[in-house]
């Protein structure tokens, strides 16, 4: 099976800063991969590596066993790599099946009149399709709760076209119930089959939860890759925390 | 959206009928300063016997059609988070440039159209030094204001030129009675539907609501800027291109700030918000139309026009209370 995403002895410096050193990373259709680690072991990096956000400085990465050299974002997401930034990139004022449709509204050609109805109907499919229940597509996304605007970001992202879907601590500052919305929509988004994902976040208990594989990240390497079956919470804590407890002073 | 099956079949239910009225007034602004509008209208109507005349109408019509062209491009312009100080000056100088052409022997018309595209490409410096160096368009536009207004007072020597007073292009263009009002309303049109129908009008509301999220989706934030500054300065040349010639006088005193102010305080109670993201021209019309009859009806019943700067800043004061209130109560009435 080819990796939809394959990163091979990937580095990246900035100056004197090693952020990544020797990244081996795959993510397979219809798996989801955690991406845990402290903060400034690299994961933001590594994300934006994948992104086409930052270039590497070495190592190579393959989309679907192909070698790729992403250019630039737009350059990434025309090839399926989509993000769910943490701040999250809806417009408040407008309803939600004008944020599902941001840049992407279908008009009456040749007039430039924008199809409302259809986007209505099609905003209305999409969150069907992955289990988001929003009582009206047409309220503005700004009277949604933090959960539901969370996962329109996620839809938005997954509408189109998607290979792999990133997403960047998608259930930071998050009630549980909340936090459950996203990751069940996850779930539901690995039954697709044809879609990789990876989640980072730093609660251990729904990376063991959601995800198939986990990775940690420390200090621009990744020291840990297993299938969460075969591990723990307490396995990860201690993982993350044992580096801390080493020197014996903090 | 599943409503209950109505079960019995009774007469009209006003409690139900109340409620979408409510409903409807939280939710649309616009209504909310239509039905406030009215209510000055019947109170100026019942009070003086002067004021319900196709005369009196028609000068509330001359008080307010300035303003109502220039806050539909302002509308525009506070929904994606700049604003346009130099407009009012645009509305002074525009009929100078259409007479500085008409002078040089271009055909009327043509000198109207010309006077526009200038007018845009001053709309278009405004947005190109806000965008490209970014610099507040309060501050741009603010040395935009004198820049104008100076150069309208050197066109026009600081005294008024008489508009060109035949043919078909000055009956059409202001000086048939009511024509300024239908183009008003028919710029005001033409932008409500460019608003809230064309995918331009999208953009201009994800890049005042939200800069970061509008540029990842892959927007041309700045683009969309520049072209409703030149709109908003086109609409203001226009508006005074047309009052120029429907007092047969081009005047320099003419627009200017007062002018811009009160398009932006339209703009403003008429449920704009002023740092972006929502917005209706309909809306700034109306704020318009409320303005200009409180103005006339004061005149009218001999009230010092003093005491209208009063109401005003009243006026503006409450609709913006109103606005924040009712964000809150339409968060509400949604849940």
């Amino acid at each position: 099976m080819t990796a939809v995403i394959q990163a091979e002895h990937i580095g990246k410096r900035f100056g004197a800063v090693r952020a990544l050193r020797d990244i081996n990373l795959r993510v397979d259709k219809g798996e989801i991969l955690g991406l845990i680690g402290d903060n400034g072991a690299g994961k933001s990096t590594l994300i934006k590596i994948l992104t086409g956000y930052h270039r590497p400085d070495g190592g190579r990465l393959l989309f679907d066993g192909q070698e790729v050299t992403l250019r630039s974002v737009v350059h990434a997401r025309s090839l399926g790599i989509e993000t769910v930034y943490q701040d999250l990139a809806l417009v408040n004022d407008l309803p939600v099946y004008l944020n599902l449709h941001l840049n992407k509204e279908p008009v009456y050609r040749p007039l430039p009149f924008l199809r409302r109805k259809d986007m209505r109907r099609r905003a209305r499919e999409a969150l069907d399709e992955i289990g988001i229940d929003i009582p009206s597509v047409t309220a503005p996304v700004g009277q949604l709760s933090g959960g539901q605007r969370q996962a329109i970001a996620v839809a938005r992202s997954v509408s189109s076209d998607a290979r792999l879907l990133l997403l960047d601590e998608p259930l930071a500052a998050m009630g549980a119930k909340e936090g459950m919305l996203i990751l069940r929509l996850l779930a539901r988004l690995k039954e697709r089959g044809d879609l990789a994902i990876i989640l980072i976040a730093h609660n251990y208990s729904q990376v063991v939860d959601v995800c198939d594989r986990v990775n940690l990240l420390q200090h621009g390497e990744i020291t840990f890759d297993r299938a969460t079956k075969d591990t723990s919470v307490a396995e990860l804590l201690e993982l993350v925390h044992a580096e801390y407890r080493m020197g014996g002073n903090t | 959206m599943s409503d209950p099956v109505e079960t019995r079949p009774a007469g009209p239910d006003w409690a139900k009928i109340g409620d979408a009225l409510w409903r409807g007034l939280v939710r649309q602004k616009e209504l909310s300063i239509l039905l406030v509008t009215v209510a000055v209208a019947i109170y100026f109507i019942s009070s003086n016997g002067r004021f319900a005349s196709s005369e009196n109408y028609h000068t509330i019509a001359q008080y307010f059609t300035p303003w109502a062209i220039v806050a539909a491009g302002e509308v525009m312009l506070l929904i994606c988070g700049e604003i346009d100080l130099s407009a009012g000056f645009v509305f002074t100088l525009a009929p100078f440039i259409l007479t500085t052409f008409a002078d040089n022997g271009v055909p009327l018309f043509l000198a109207l159209v010309l006077a526009l595209l200038v007018c845009a490409v001053i709309g278009t410096v405004n947005g190109l030094v806000t965008t490209r160096f970014n610099i507040p368009s309060f501050i741009v536009t603010l040395g935009m204001y004198f820049l104008i207004e100076g150069v309208s007072l050197l066109m026009s020597n600081g005294a008024p030129v008489s508009a060109p007073s035949s043919g078909w292009v000055v009956e059409v263009f202001g000086h048939q009675r009511w024509s300024e009002l239908i183009w008003v309303v028919v710029m005001v049109v033409i932008m409500q539907i460019v608003l809230t129908a064309t995918r331009f009008g999208i953009y201009t509301q994800a890049v005042g609501g939200n800069p970061v999220a509008a540029a990842e989706s892959g927007i041309r934030t700045k683009a969309v800027k520049v072209v409703n500054f030149a709109i908003c300065s086109t609409l203001a040349g226009f508006g005074g291109i047309l009052d120029g010639m429907r007092t047969g006088s081009f005047d320099p005193t003419n627009g200017g700030a007062t002018t811009m102010f009160l398009a932006v305080a339209a703009a403003v109670i008429g449920g704009t918000a002023l740092l972006g993201g929502s917005g209706t021209v309909v809306g700034a019309l109306i704020g318009a139309v409320l303005l200009g009859i409180v103005f006339d009806g004061f005149n009218i019943q001999g009230t010092s026009a003093n005491a209208f700067d009063v109401v005003l800043g009243i006026a503006i004061l409450v609709a913006m209370l109103l606005n924040v209130y009712l964000t809150v109560l339409r968060k509400r009435v949604s849940r």
